[in-house]
């Protein structure tokens, strides 16, 4: 299966042709630069210029509404959502599960779909930041980012929102994190050093995280 | 990323029979895909092995843990067990990745990670791991993150897991299964491989062998740590960690057990140097004693060079954290 035409990376792109998503990977490269290795940096969205060995039929039950898609086993679950299925609201950063814009929930879990491949989720229920509000309300976390102004590009925000739905239910449940003092206690209090911890997973380049930090805290003590 | 075929196991010995050359096991895929759209991986076919019931953590016969190798490296840290009885391995594995790795990350999965050196990653240069014979780049490269210990000529790649260096410190035993649906139990000292001469070899498994299983025996006395010293406060790969189990009581040190990350092309233990901690006063003479032994026959490479110092004050700290009365 072809990639859309857009989604193809010139491999020297003209320098009179800078476009909003150069712009974006540009800045993101420079911010990985430190951790990235140089290859990783040079490619762009997925090579499918050999044909795929066979197609895949994949059930995916994504925000309450089930879908069925024929997939190249080589599509990611990231691919699937933005390519096949029109849901752009998960951003596709670094690609590599290094920046956090491609979080999504499975079955309530937080990860990073573009590490993952679809055909590994058949059957399983994908909850994405299209899928958080209830109609015209949004959700408490999208609430309290807007209120916080818990980002400025916005590229990071929906993968920060749906990592921080899950790190809210990981809270919950009583999972610790590498700053929790004492691990023999059931449950952590989610102070500041907490959160950044357990969201450390999510790179905001426009350093927003003293508002999304905000944010969160604010949404914490509510139904999320 | 090259195209493969993906199979789906529906048990272990149909997982194991079905691999051939050019297949790859995948479980999380965090690693292995990063790897595959890098084409750093070519498999030409997958098996997911997802679907299979290895997803459990059981109490064994004598006071040990049996953790599934498909338990999740996020449900392994928050295993109550785990956080009262192997706390060095619940840090461990909440000090390495994301939340969102971790949810995906599996323990069969931790331990057969790829080393992180840039040379390995970037398709264009030399690297005896991924292209052998073609030289090692990163010998008179940029070597910052690279090992001091165990090198060779041919490679000086670290093991990047934490997971596996506490599982090192707690003397695990890694399950396996092959193609003819035999078990193996393979201790973890003889698991991750020394480069040498075949640096793409990293591990003792054989073609075919599945990874099942890892065993923690009954927890041994002492206090559990696990330091690591990284470039950013999160979400990095150590430069240098330690797992270590120290038993002391006031201001003299029983015994100890030390494992290192970062240092090597796997986890690094050292017998002599444990052997120095047996039944002495808790001092920095000890310690330093005990650091001497560690770094026996440690040689940097230019930028890495600073892993030395580093390596013995981070054990120092370790040491004099574990021991305070």
């Amino acid at each position: 299966m072809d990639e859309p035409e857009s989604d193809k990376q010139p491999d020297a792109p003209n320098a009179f042709e800078v476009t909003r998503r150069t712009v974006i990977e540009t800045g993101a490269a420079a911010l990985l630069l430190t951790t990235l290795p140089r290859a990783a940096l040079a490619t762009g969205a997925a090579d499918y210029s050999e044909p795929p060995a066979h197609l895949e039929k994949v059930e995916l039950q994504i925000n309450d509404q089930p879908h069925s898609l024929m997939l190249d086993p080589r599509t990611t679950l990231l691919d699937a959502l933005r390519e096949h299925l029109a849901l752009t609201g998960s951003k596709k950063g670094c690609d590599h599960g290094q920046c956090g814009a491609c979080t999504v929930l499975i079955d309530g879990r937080r990860i990073n779909s573009c590490l993952t491949l679809a055909v590994m989720h058949d059957g399983q229920s994908i909850t994405t930041i299209e899928g958080l509000a209830a109609g015209d309300e949004l959700h408490p976390l999208q609430a309290a980012f807007v209120e916080h102004d818990g980002f400025q590009c916005g590229y990071c925000t929906s993968g920060q929102i749906c990592s921080a739905v899950g790190m809210l239910a990981e809270s919950r449940q009583g999972m610790p994190s590498y700053v929790t003092e004492d691990l023999t206690q059931p449950a952590a209090e989610l102070t500041d050093t907490e959160i950044r911890e357990r969201m450390s997973g999510n790179i905001c380049r426009c350093a927003a995280y003293p508002n999304i930090v905000a944010a969160i805290k604010q949404a914490e003590g509510m139904a999320t | 990323m090259r195209a493969f075929t993906y199979q789906r196991a529906d048990s272990v010995a149909h997982a194991a029979a079905a691999i051939k050359s050019g297949t790859k096991v995948i479980a999380g895929g965090t690693n292995l895909l990063d790897l595959m759209k890098l084409q750093v991986e070519t498999p030409s076919s997958l098996i997911d092995i997802n679907r299979l019931p290895l997803d459990r953590i059981e109490e064994t016969p004598d006071g040990g843990l049996r953790i599934g190798a498909l338990v999740r490296n996020s449900d392994l840290a928050a295993d109550p067990r785990v956080r009262q009885r192997y706390g060095v391995l619940s840090r461990a594995l909440l000090a390495g990745a994301s939340a969102q790795l971790r949810n995906k990350a599996t323990t069969g999965g931790n331990l057969l990670q790829r080393t992180r050196c840039y040379y390995f990653y970037d398709i264009t240069k030399p690297c005896n791991k991924r292209n052998p014979g073609s030289g090692c780049a990163a010998l008179a490269g940029f070597n910052r993150i690279h090992a001091i210990l165990g090198t060779s000529d041919h490679c000086i790649a670290t093991h990047p897991s934490d997971m596996a260096v506490a599982m090192r410190v707690l003397d695990a035993n890694i399950e396996t299964v092959n193609h003819n649906g035999d078990g193996k139990v393979i201790p973890i000292a003889e698991f991750h491989r020394l480069p040498g001469n075949t640096p793409e070899i990293e591990t003792s498994l054989g073609p075919g062998e599945i990874i099942t299983a890892v065993t923690l025996p009954a927890p041994p006395p002492g206090v559990q740590v696990y330091r690591k010293v990284r470039d950013r406060a999160s979400y990095a790969f150590a430069l240098v960690s330690v797992a270590a189990i120290v038993d002391s009581t006031r201001g003299r040190i029983r015994s100890a057990r030390l494992a290192f990350g970062g240092l090597a092309q796997k986890p690094w233990r050292s017998a002599h140097a444990e052997e120095t901690l047996a039944d002495v006063p808790a001092t920095a003479a000890s310690f330093n004693t005990a650091a001497n032994a560690v770094l026996e026959g440690a040689r940097g490479f230019g930028s890495n060079d600073f892993k030395i110092p580093l390596t013995r004050r981070t054990l120092h700290s370790v040491l004099a954290e574990t021991t305070r009365t």
